[in-house]
């Protein structure tokens, strides 16, 4: 008797631990096989077919070629590269503003932090309407006479069709036709949307608030004493930022990056009200493919497909990441 | 103690069963003011009758049924289905509901009501198999409607006769466009709106037959004269407003009200949003066939169908019998702005445009919409979608024709 409780007490974490390791196994794991093979299938009506496709991986080979899924990839790296450098130039901005002592502080932490309260859909929608060419932000520009202003000099109104608008700049095709021949039959322009700017901002405008709170969490774990002896040392406030503070508040930098960074890459709800796939798909993003395709065109093993390579894109910035930090935490 | 158990007990499931046989689901996505409306007077004639059945609206907004369908899509494979739902009539309702075995088989109930003698034998075909019929036919929508501001277009002396070709539309436009005005009105944030001009122009380009012949396979997406349509297509772009990305359809009826943009090729749910808004026919607004599409009727017609192991089928067939029904169907399309699907209703009831439809309805070339995927299976109507989407700004017809031929070889039509 004595020895099975102590055998059972031996074995007592495994079995706490064994219902959540079921459910992880199960609702996790088995989905994600699940998914994949369901990408792998014939599965593209709302009949059940279960069957393999012949060749393997034709699903995935169809589904790089659609000039849509490489525009996805695209919009993805470029969102991804904007949003990420605005939510933490201006998140970092205002931490260090609000690390001074001034009266009005709290108001303003708690008046930056606000928008990270409101859902994604709010946001979305609400942005819609100010980025509407016709009836949007635009109407301040009229409203100020910067359009009377720059007709005055001759130049054309300024009136930017934000989301509606379809151009590509910065295109690489040509260079990339250059480097690889086969980059020539690409479809679509590599470049970046001028449409995805104005979702980066919306974007910007709800998590900038919680960077800033990122950072001014690491900025209060900053002794009074590093400032004092940096300036012992004869350094101005700028150099004072440049040199010591940024690089010690390196821990939150990397951690709010990969945070924003899985933020980024599954963004679905926040488009899908701004803007939706956009003009010639200069603003669909992944999670916008697999929904329409699993749910209107009903070709489940499409959307299934994508879904896949979106968990490798996931897996690709968090397991370097994961990786990292378990290593640091055994040395 | 003992005696309260199994009197709870029973209590619990009575009231279980009493729910199980008093409601009726009905699921659709019709939710904007005309479309709620008319739903509305189907539900009032139930509830004449059965006043006991409270009614379950399912109804999710998004034209074309966009976001309803996806929705419902998830409760037919779930297992859980509403006890009927709308749908569109040929490759939808067959493909999707049909096939896959969510729709239960009707044909008594078209005996019972003698509806094999109202409804058009060539619509029930399209609805059919193995003889029996799968969804109950309430209205027929005419897609291929040019729809334009009547007293606009007269401060600029433009008069439109009975019809109008690609080329003098082209040459109003021009006049329009000059005058500072967009020639043509458009609400395409939901890309379905776009498409509709696109099959409309594909439609005027190749005429009836061939369109027929793109959906059997005996005309080819790369077909020099799918081309053609194309490059109409592609001037007809340049005469949008700039607005229309970020305007859903209904938003662009305001502006053509409005008059701050002047033709929209646009299915006649149009006029039920301008019914609605008060307008009367041949005064505030009128209309002509598409551009050469004078002798077809691009065909959206809606009905709604009976659930495989409907949680309440006695009340959903009772539901089914009112929407079959003649008053009913009149009452129904004056809110909705189309016509019966039977073709006994009382044309006096219905204004000028509706009695047009009608002539148009019982003369010209019955054809099938590929837009509300009556024409082509979901995936190839989601290719077209996304073939669009990029048209739109790149313009390039022969990628768009490739497209096209791929989709439609994928989807197994098209040769």
């Amino acid at each position: 008797m004595q020895r099975l409780s102590a055998a059972l007490r031996s074995r007592e974490p495994l079995l706490v631990l064994l219902p959540s390791l079921v459910a992880t196994a199960i609702f996790v794991y088995g989905f994600i096989g699940t998914s994949f093979y369901f990408s792998l299938s014939n599965w593209r009506t709302l009949a059940v077919d279960l069957s393999l496709r012949e060749p393997l991986f034709q699903t995935y080979v169809d589904m790089f070629r659609m000039p849509r899924f490489q525009a996805d990839l695209r919009n993805t790296v470029v969102f991804t590269v904007l949003f990420i450098a605005m939510a933490m130039g201006l998140g970092l901005a205002l931490a260090i503003l609000l690390d001074r002592k001034f009266r009005a502080r709290n108001f303003f932490r708690s008046a930056f932090l606000f928008p990270y309260a409101l859902s994604f859909i709010v946001t979305g929608v609400v942005w819609r309407w100010l980025f509407n060419p016709e009836t949007g932000i635009n109407l301040i520009f009229d409203l100020l006479d910067v359009n009377a202003a720059l007709e005055v000099a001759g130049m054309a109104p300024l009136a930017p069709g934000w989301t509606t608008d379809p151009s590509v700049v910065l295109s690489v095709n040509q260079v990339l036709a250059a480097a690889w021949p086969a980059g020539a039959e690409f479809q679509i322009e590599w470049g970046v949307p001028v449409a995805l700017v104005p979702v980066a901002i919306a974007a910007t405008w709800q998590l900038s608030g919680f960077v800033m709170a990122m950072y001014l969490g690491g900025l209060a774990g900053i002794g009074q004493e590093v400032r004092e002896a940096a300036r012992m040392d004869g350094a101005g406030e700028a150099r004072l930022y440049r040199s010591v503070i940024i690089p010690m508040l390196w821990p939150i930098t990397a951690s709010t990056a990969i945070i924003l960074l899985h933020v980024s890459l599954k963004i679905f709800d926040l488009v899908f009200a701004l803007s939706g796939p956009g003009p010639g798909f200069a603003t669909d993003v992944p999670a916008i493919f697999v929904f329409e395709m699993m749910f209107r065109a009903a070709r489940y093993n499409l959307g299934a497909a994508a879904s896949v390579v979106m968990l490798l894109l996931s897996c690709l910035v968090v397991v370097p990441y994961l990786a990292r930090t378990l290593r640091r935490r055994e040395q | 103690m003992k005696r309260l158990l199994p009197a709870l007990f029973a209590l619990l499931f009575s009231s279980c069963a009493s729910e199980k046989t008093a409601t009726v689901e009905v699921f659709s996505w019709w939710t904007s003011g005309s479309e709620a409306a008319a739903l509305q007077t189907v539900f009032d004639a139930f509830r004449a009758e059965f006043p006991d059945v409270p009614i379950v609206d399912a109804s999710i907004a998004g034209g074309g049924g966009s976001a309803a369908r996806p929705v419902l899509q998830t409760r037919l494979v779930g297992g859980n289905p509403p006890d009927t739902w709308q749908t569109h009539h040929g490759a939808e309702v067959m493909g999707q509901y049909v096939e896959p075995g969510f729709a239960a088989p009707l044909h008594e109930l078209y005996v019972e009501q003698g509806w094999y003698d109202v409804f058009p034998e060539a619509i029930v075909e399209t609805v059919s198999k193995d003889g029996a019929p799968y969804m109950v036919l309430l209205n027929l929508h005419r897609s291929n409607t040019l729809w334009f501001n009547k007293p606009l277009l007269e401060r600029y002396g433009i008069e439109i006769e009975e019809s109008l070709s690609h080329e003098e539309l082209f040459g109003i436009a021009g006049r329009l466009a000059e005058a500072g005005l967009s020639p043509l009105c458009m609400g395409d944030s939901g890309i379905w709106a776009n498409g509709i001009m696109f099959e409309n122009t594909l439609l005027g380009v190749l005429g009836a037959e061939r369109y027929l012949g793109l959906w059997d396979g005996s005309v080819r997406f790369d077909d020099p004269v799918v081309l053609e349509a194309a490059a109409t297509y592609s001037r007809l772009l340049d005469y949008l407003n700039t607005d229309h990305a970020a305007l859903s359809w209904d938003q662009a009826v305001d502006k053509l009200v409005e008059g701050s943009c002047a033709f929209y090729s646009m299915g006649d749910w149009v006029y039920g949003e301008l019914a609605q808004a008060g307008l009367v026919d041949n005064v505030d607004f009128g209309w002509v066939a598409h551009p050469g599409t004078e002798n077809a009727f691009l065909m959206v017609t809606d009905g709604f169908t009976l659930a495989r192991n409907a949680p309440h089928r006695e009340e959903t067939l009772n539901m089914l019998r009112i929407i079959g029904r003649r008053q009913v169907q009149e009452d129904f399309n004056l809110k909705k702005g189309a016509i019966c699907a039977r073709t006994d209703c009382d044309r006096s009831r219905f204004g000028a445009y509706l009695n047009w439809s009608m002539d148009s309805y019982a003369t010209d070339t019955l054809v099938p919409t590929v837009v509300h995927g009556s024409a082509a299976p979901a995936d190839f109507q989601q290719a077209l979608n996304d073939a669009l989407t990029v048209f739109v700004v790149d313009r390039n017809a022969t990628s768009l024709a490739r497209a096209l031929t791929e989709a439609a070889a994928m989807s197994g039509f098209g040769g």
